[in-house]
């Protein structure tokens, strides 16, 4: 069985996993990181986003091989050691951009990729970055809004 | 899933190699319509040969009138691209429209043009723009490469190395993009380039097709009004839940006059 070894989270790991294990499974199944969801499992839902060497990917559809090598950052890995949000966590809950959560994970990575690439967004630019990740509560308004406000605290 | 054995070879000449000793290998490139077709259970390859780990098929270039674009390299890296976006704004903008930003980061330009989706983007921009297509065994001319549906001029076991696209004078892409996949129902790429002026349409037919009568009408310049009179038959035109091939042909039409004019800037 192949080996896979990647940094997860800052911390340096290594797997046994079949050529066609996907990085989601290996990220949920071996390492028990299910803060990353599956939803669609057709990369169309955007539940199952991580960064790969800081680009937003659906995790569903990248084979744990094909991370080998490779800096993984899971939500998990957003908040600080001492429990602090990451500001745009801090956004998601003032604005409560969010209803059941299940897409969350994946809104907030998405939205993460988006701020390091624009930092100063505008409406249609998140919405259109959003293009990715369903969400079937919201109705998109408050995670638009946490985004803008978590924009506007990152730039400071 | 059927499982399978992953190789990541670190070079062309290893791919290749890989590819041959498998008993039926496929080529693993962005892996976005791959993976969904293995999870499917519609192919059960016996090996996937990994082309990530060649860094010498990433990356654009400037080279001799010609953006050469490597096969590995994604469609964000396109649409970010400093050169692209000055050179050939047209295929910036045309990356920039591929399905989502998770999609853009992993898809790459060789794997779609391999796989020639109908109703891919990028098959209009290789023969508006009259891209040649790099292999390891030879180059092929964009008209001679899309040969049908999900069908290219590639030989078993053939690898895309890159993709070179001479810098055109105009051009410009117009998408009528289908709301929840981003594909094209229709697309157009109208282009004025070194081999005169070229009109291609993807989304509408079962491969990418030029349209001669765009070309000879945007002869003279090119303008949204030079090609007001062209029309496009329904018969032959892709017919699905999406569209209609009368709506598909209405479409060619509405987008041509939108490249032109995005094209004449």
């Amino acid at each position: 069985m192949p080996t896979v070894s990647m940094t997860v989270n800052g911390r340096a790991v290594t797997g046994d996993v079949e050529g066609r294990t996907l990085l989601v499974q290996f990220l949920r199944e071996q390492l028990a990181l299910t803060g990353t969801h599956i939803g669609c499992d057709t990369s169309q839902c955007g539940a199952c986003v991580v960064h790969v060497d800081g680009q937003s990917v659906k995790s569903c559809t990248l084979l744990a091989l094909q991370a080998d090598g490779s800096e993984v950052t899971t939500i998990e890995g957003l908040a600080a050691s001492n429990g602090d949000l990451h500001p745009m966590q801090e956004a998601f809950r003032e604005h409560h951009g969010l209803q059941c959560g299940f897409c969350t994970p994946g809104m907030v990575m998405s939205a993460v990729d988006l701020l390091n690439k624009n930092p100063n967004p505008d409406e249609g630019e998140i919405r259109e970055w959003l293009e990715g990740n369903i969400c079937r509560c919201t109705g998109y308004h408050n995670i638009v809004k946490a985004i803008q406000s978590a924009a506007e605290n990152m730039r400071g | 899933m059927y499982n399978f054995n992953h190789h990541r070879p670190g070079s062309v000449d290893a791919a290749a190699a890989a590819l041959s000793s498998a008993d039926d290998g496929k080529i693993l490139a962005g892996g976005m319509t791959l993976l969904p077709t293995l999870k499917q259970r519609l192919a059960n390859p016996s090996d996937l040969v990994d082309l990530g780990g060649i860094a010498d098929l990433k990356g654009i270039r400037e080279d001799g009138g010609s953006l050469i674009v490597g096969a590995m390299t994604t469609h964000a890296a396109v649409a970010d691209d400093a050169t692209v976006k000055a050179k050939i704004p047209a295929l910036a903008a045309l990356a920039e429209g591929i399905g989502d930003a998770q999609v853009r980061n992993c898809g790459t330009i060789g794997g779609s043009v391999a796989n020639n989706d109908p109703a891919a983007d990028y098959p209009a921009a290789l023969v508006g723009l009259d891209a040649t297509v790099h292999t390891n065994k030879r180059q092929i001319a964009a008209d001679d490469f899309f040969t049908g549906m999900f069908e290219t001029a590639l030989d078993e076991g053939e690898i895309i190395t890159a993709v070179a696209f001479p810098i055109p004078e105009k051009a410009g892409y117009a998408k009528f993009a289908n709301p929840a996949s981003r594909y094209a129902i229709v697309g157009v790429m109208v282009a004025k380039g070194p081999a005169g002026t070229r009109v291609a349409v993807t989304g509408a037919g079962p491969s990418v097709f030029r349209l001669g009568d765009a070309e000879s009408a945007l002869s003279g310049g090119i303008s949204a009004d030079a090609v007001s009179g062209v029309s496009v038959a329904a018969d032959g035109l892709n017919s699905d839940l999406h569209a209609s091939s009368e709506y598909r042909a209405n479409l060619v039409s509405v987008m041509l006059r939108r490249a032109a004019a995005a094209a004449a800037g």
